[in-house]
This record gives C-alpha cells, structure tokens and sequence, in this order.
C-alpha cells in the first residue's frame, strides 16, 4: 500500500505536473503563453507590413529615372485621383457591390433553409456542398468558368436549346455591362466573382439565423404578422450582423482579387490589377500602395456606415 | 379572422365571470377527433375537449403528453392530421396563426431582442397598421396593467425572468384575443414569484374576462389555477373536470398517480385488509395514525404495518407503512402519533375517502 493514500491530494509529481499547478493559480501565465506567439506575428508581419504599406503610399516615383523617392508627398495620392485611376476604382467598388447585393440575395434563402429546416446528414450534405468548391483551386474554377461563359461553351449551348439565346444576346448588347461574349464582359466576371464568393456568404448568415429561436418566429405570426412582415420585422434585422459579416467577405474579396477579372471580363482593370500592374511590370510600389489603401479605407467607411445604420444592435 | 376594433381602455371592457356559469357559458373553443401525427409518433390523438368562453382552462400532463402539441394546434402552429378545432364558432383547419383571434405567451417568452420593452408590447397593433403614438400609449397601458410601468425603455436582455414573462403576458393581451393560450407560463420562474403569478394570472383573467387556457406539468399549478383541467397522457385526455374532481375523483390509475400522490389499492389487497372489493384510490392524507387499542369507528379501514421511511417535509411527515404484502403512503400532520421507522405503526382510513377507479 502507498503511504500516500493518507494524503488529501492526488499527487502529481515532474515538471508538468508542477507547471500545471502554476498555470491554475496564475492563470494570467498561460494566456499570456498562449497568446504571445500568435499576437507577435500579427504586430510584426500584419500590422507592420500594413504600415509599411501606408508609409510607401506617401512616397513618390520620379517620373525620368523611375526610382523612388522616399520623401513624404500626395503627390500619388493625387495621381490616385485622375480619371483613368478613378474609373478603376469606381469600376471596383460597384462591382464589389453589386457582387454583395446578389450573393446576399441568393444566400439567405439557402441559410435559412439550412438553419431553419436541415437535421442531421442533410445539414451535413447543405456544410459538404457549400464548401466543396473552396477544396479545389481557385485557379482551375476560374478557367472552368471561362469555358461554361464562352459562346461555344455549355452556358450558351444550354440557353440556344431552351431558345433564350435572344436573352443573352440582348443581356451583352447592353451598354458598358455587355460584351463580345459573357467571357469577355462584366457580367461575366460578376457571375464568377458571384460564385467564388458565395460560400462566404452562406456561412455567416446561416450562423446568425441559427440563433433566431422558432418561437420567436411563431411569436410574430402569432401577434398578426403575416410572413413577409415576420421576414421584414423579425427574421430580417436578427439576420442583419450575419449578412454584415457576409458582405465584409465578399466586399473585400472582390476589391482585392486581380485574377478573376483578368481571365474572365472586359480588359479594363480593377483595383487588385492596377496594384499588380504598378508593383509589377511599372516598378511604381508607391501607386501600388496606393492603389492598395482603396479597400482599406473603403471598408472601413462601409463599416462604419452599417455600425451607424444599428446593423449590430443584434449582437 | 381578424379583429380590428381597437380598444380604448381596459376597465370599460372588464367583466366579471363566475365559475358557476362556465358550464352554460358559450363554446371558446372546441376540439372533436383532433389527431396530430408525427409520422409513427402520435404527439396528439383523437383528442375530444370543450372549453368554455370565460374559462381557466388548464392541461395537465407530463412531458411528451401531447398538451403543448394541443395548445399549438389552437394558436395555429400545427396542423391537425385529423379532426376539427372550432374556435367562437368558427372552423379553423388551415388558417395560419396570423389569421386567429388567439395570442400565445410562450415558454421562453419569445421576446424580440431587437426591441425595447414597449416595442415588443406594441408589436401586434404595428402590424396591424396603428399609428406609433397611439400603439405606444396602448402598450404603455397594457404594461401598467402588468405593472411593469417602469420598464418601459429597457430591453428585454435587462429584465429578469418574472419580468420578461409579464412583458409576454402583456404582448400576448395588447391585440385583444378571445382566446390567451400560455405554454407554460410560470415554468421557469422560481417558487416564490410562481406563487405571486398564479395569483396575479387569476386576477388578470377575471379582471379581463378572456379565456385562458393554459399548459402545465405542475399539478399544484393546475389545481389551484384553473376552471376545469384536462389530465393528458400519452396523447390522450384521459380525465376533465374541476380541480376537486381530478384530485378527488381520479377515474384511472394514471390520474391518481400524476396529479398528488395516490394509494392505489387492488382488488386482492382490499380482501387481505378486509375492505370492499375494487380498485381504489386512497389520498395519502386521508390516512390518519391512531394510538394501539384505539376503538374501532363505524365505516373506517383500520391496519397494522411497519414503518419503513419517514420523510421530514415540513408542515407534514411523509411516511411508508409496509401492509400485509403491499405499501400504503401516508402524510402524518406535525401533531398526533409520530411515526418511527422499524416500530410498528396504526393506520386508519375512512371509506367515503377511498374512491373507485375503472380497471385501466
């Protein structure tokens, strides 16, 4: 018999044993062990780089040499703002915009089927086929949907069956939005932007919907509301910090991808583009930077915006 | 149906109702061969009940009874597979809830968490279209009814539960329904302040003279609450009646044992204890200790047995006697023949207090 029987504790001897004692009467040790690492690389390789970004932003290229000067100026800021680069911008933050309204739109209706009427495998099936895409690359699904938009692809063939192909066809005729052919217009690259980001969508407000108990659904039905009041009064605003989460998602992803655009859509440039354009083949980092503050300072006033308007009353 | 008068004040429309009139009292509502199936699951079955228009009604049952299930076939939540629900008169198989002249206060109060206080109170008069001054001093009436007057710009998130629960409670009345169905009101609130309720709920449903009906687990909620009760089991109702009738008249072994406690006492222990043959149902505070060589009374049961627990409750001694191959349960008041576990022990029964239940 052990003669520690006796003992009131269980004895946990070694090292571990003694530096788990520690961690429960100090537990400010082991949060600061678990969150050290993980903040340090924020500080250092995010935020720092994100100033560094900044602090080039103010910097200038010299026009004859093409070196960069490294005195502070808005002179890039200021070539930020001439038309050409303008219309980059505007051209990007409607298409992000857009791309947001839709997926919002096609969104809640799968989130709220999966949150309100999917149990058990089928909810795993509704996780499984949201995510799917995102297991291939992001390259192969873009190439893939050059293909399916081509005139001669299975998208045009589809609709010449059904004899809806005047539709398209009066769809790409349209001003500014149409195109040669859906692989070489907006609408092109927003149905590829759509689906890239779609899952993005899906997830947060199927979460936030997940929250809204079916009694307080069937409390508004009860006190009169017909269902699209439940929708507008209830369902809609316990919904709105999921579809907020959802938009910074597609919001930003949109502003800052410079693939997608570039394989399917006009050849007008958008903002992540212009940045590859000016770090790249221009050498002109500060107009790069610059480009690159554009989401920046685009999210931001967005968010505040959607903070002001109580979209996060319900949280 | 809709009502869309809007009411002025509550006292020019309060009326008194006395239980005595209930039985001749116009129909509320009334259910005739209700079934609700789920699947191979028979949440609801061949459900027959009447309640009458100024009713406390209660349904008392235990869990997976089918009585919520009932109450959310009258609000309009769920859809009969099988019968009529009739409510004033008229048949509503698929009219949605919204459509129903019925207001529910739901267990977990189901306050919407995006609006104060009185938002939530005047919700049903914003949907229905009335102007926001006048639907705020509705609400703000219909709370100082509840008594929750102070309240009026705190969120839901900030009352405790007895103060949500009046929130609902008023929520639920501001639309004047004909019919207030509550799924168990008082369930999560704590034994002091769910005695203050039944109190205030009783006083409210005279004062306003709608019909209650209301869902309970609770037999002592049951019995002191309502009019009438309907005992569920199984999906089933199995026994409706008054309060005295359910606990004094049990008709099946399934309502003695559910609401209070019960002896049940079989045919072939009567013969052993020299009582009349049946199945009967004995209270276990009808059963009184008697000192050794008390005299036999005329029309009384008197038995011998030992003691085998004795539980402290307060006001009353819960106490096991083992009889003749059978227990019998009985509540020893604090005064008289004090019960000793091991001892033997005297138990004496009148026979007007043993009622007879069919053979379910």
């Amino acid at each position: 018999m052990n003669t520690r029987d006796a003992s009131l504790t269980l004895f946990r001897g070694g090292v571990l044993g003694r530096l788990s004692d520690l961690f429960y009467r100090r537990p400010a040790i082991l949060l600061a062990l678990l969150l050290g690492p993980p903040l340090l690389w924020i500080g250092v390789v995010y935020v720092g780089s994100l100033l560094a970004l900044l602090v080039q932003s103010f910097y200038s290229i010299d026009e004859f040499s093409g070196r960069i000067v490294r005195e502070f100026t808005f002179k890039t800021y200021l070539e930020l703002l001439r038309p050409s680069n303008l219309d980059i911008v505007l051209r990007t933050v409607l298409m992000a915009a857009t791309v947001t309204v839709a997926s919002a739109m096609i969104a809640f209706p799968i989130a709220y089927y999966a949150a309100r009427y999917a149990r058990g495998w089928v909810k795993g099936l509704f996780f499984i086929a949201v995510m799917l895409p995102l297991w291939s690359s992001y390259l192969v699904r873009v190439y893939a949907w050059k293909l399916i938009l081509a005139n001669e692809g299975v998208l045009n063939w589809g609709v010449s069956k059904v004899g809806l192909s005047p539709l398209v066809e009066a769809l790409l005729s349209l001003p500014v939005i149409g195109g040669p052919s859906l692989t070489f217009s907006y609408i092109g690259t927003f149905l590829v932007f759509l689906y890239l980001w779609l899952p993005f969508m899906i997830l947060p407000i199927q979460a936030a919907l997940e929250r809204v108990p079916v009694s307080m659904l069937d409390a508004s039905g009860d006190l009169g509301a017909r269902p699209g009041q439940t929708f507008r009064k209830i369902i809609f605003p316990l919904a709105l910090p999921g579809i907020v989460a959802g938009s910074i998602f597609t919001f930003s992803l949109t502003l800052g991808d410079y693939i997608a655009p570039q394989i399917v859509g006009s050849s007008r440039l958008f903002i992540g583009q212009a940045v590859y354009v000016h770090q790249g083949t221009a050498g002109n980092l500060p107009m790069a930077a610059a480009f690159s503050m554009v989401p920046i300072v685009v999210m931001a006033i967005y968010l505040w915006i959607a903070k002001r308007m109580g979209a996060f009353n319900a949280l | 149906m809709q009502q869309k008068t809007v009411f002025i004040s509550m006292p020019e429309t309060t009326r008194q109702v006395s239980p005595s009139r209930e039985a001749s009292s116009p129909v509320a509502v009334s259910l005739a061969g209700v079934s609700r199936h789920f699947d191979a699951v028979k949440a609801v079955d061949k459900v027959d009940l009447t309640v009458h228009e100024g009713e406390f009604f209660g349904m008392l049952g235990p869990s997976g009874s089918g009585k919520t299930t009932c109450l959310r076939l009258v609000a309009g939540f769920e859809q009969p597979t099988a019968g009529n629900i009739i409510i004033f008169g008229e048949r509503v198989d698929g009219v949605p809830p919204y459509r129903r002249s019925v207001n529910t206060v739901f267990q977990d109060y189901a306050l919407f968490p995006h609006m104060n206080v009185v938002d939530n109170v005047a919700y049903g008069l914003m949907i229905r279209g009335v102007g926001k001054k006048e639907r705020r001093r509705q609400a703000e009436e219909m709370l100082e009814l509840v008594r929750l007057s102070e309240f009026v710009h705190r969120e839901p998130g900030q009352l405790s539960g007895g103060q949500r629960q009046r929130v609902a409670l008023a929520r639920a009345l501001i639309n004047r329904p004909k019919v207030l169905l509550l799924d168990e009101p008082l369930g999560a609130l704590d034994l002091k302040l769910r005695e203050q309720m039944q109190v205030e709920l009783k006083s409210l449903q005279r004062e306003l003279g709608i019909t209650f009906v209301f869902v309970t687990h609770d037999q002592g909620e049951a019995l002191s609450m309502s009019d009438r009760v309907a005992v569920f089991n199984e999906g089933r109702v199995v026994q409706v009646g008054s309060p005295v009738d359910i606990y004094e008249r049990p008709e099946t072994r399934f309502v003695a044992d559910f609401v209070g406690s019960s002896n049940i006492l079989e045919p072939a222990f009567c013969e052993r204890i020299g009582a009349p043959s049946g199945l009967w149902s004995l209270r276990p505070e009808k059963i009184r200790l008697v000192p050794e060589g008390l005299t036999d009374e005329a029309d009384t049961i008197t038995v011998t047995g030992e003691v085998r627990h004795v539980q402290y409750q307060g006001a009353t001694r819960r106490c096991v006697l083992a009889v003749k191959g059978a227990e019998l349960a009985l509540a020893v008041p604090a005064v008289g023949v004090e019960p000793v576990v091991g001892r033997m022990a005297h138990a004496r029964w009148h026979l007007d207090d043993m009622h007879g239940m069919k053979h379910v």
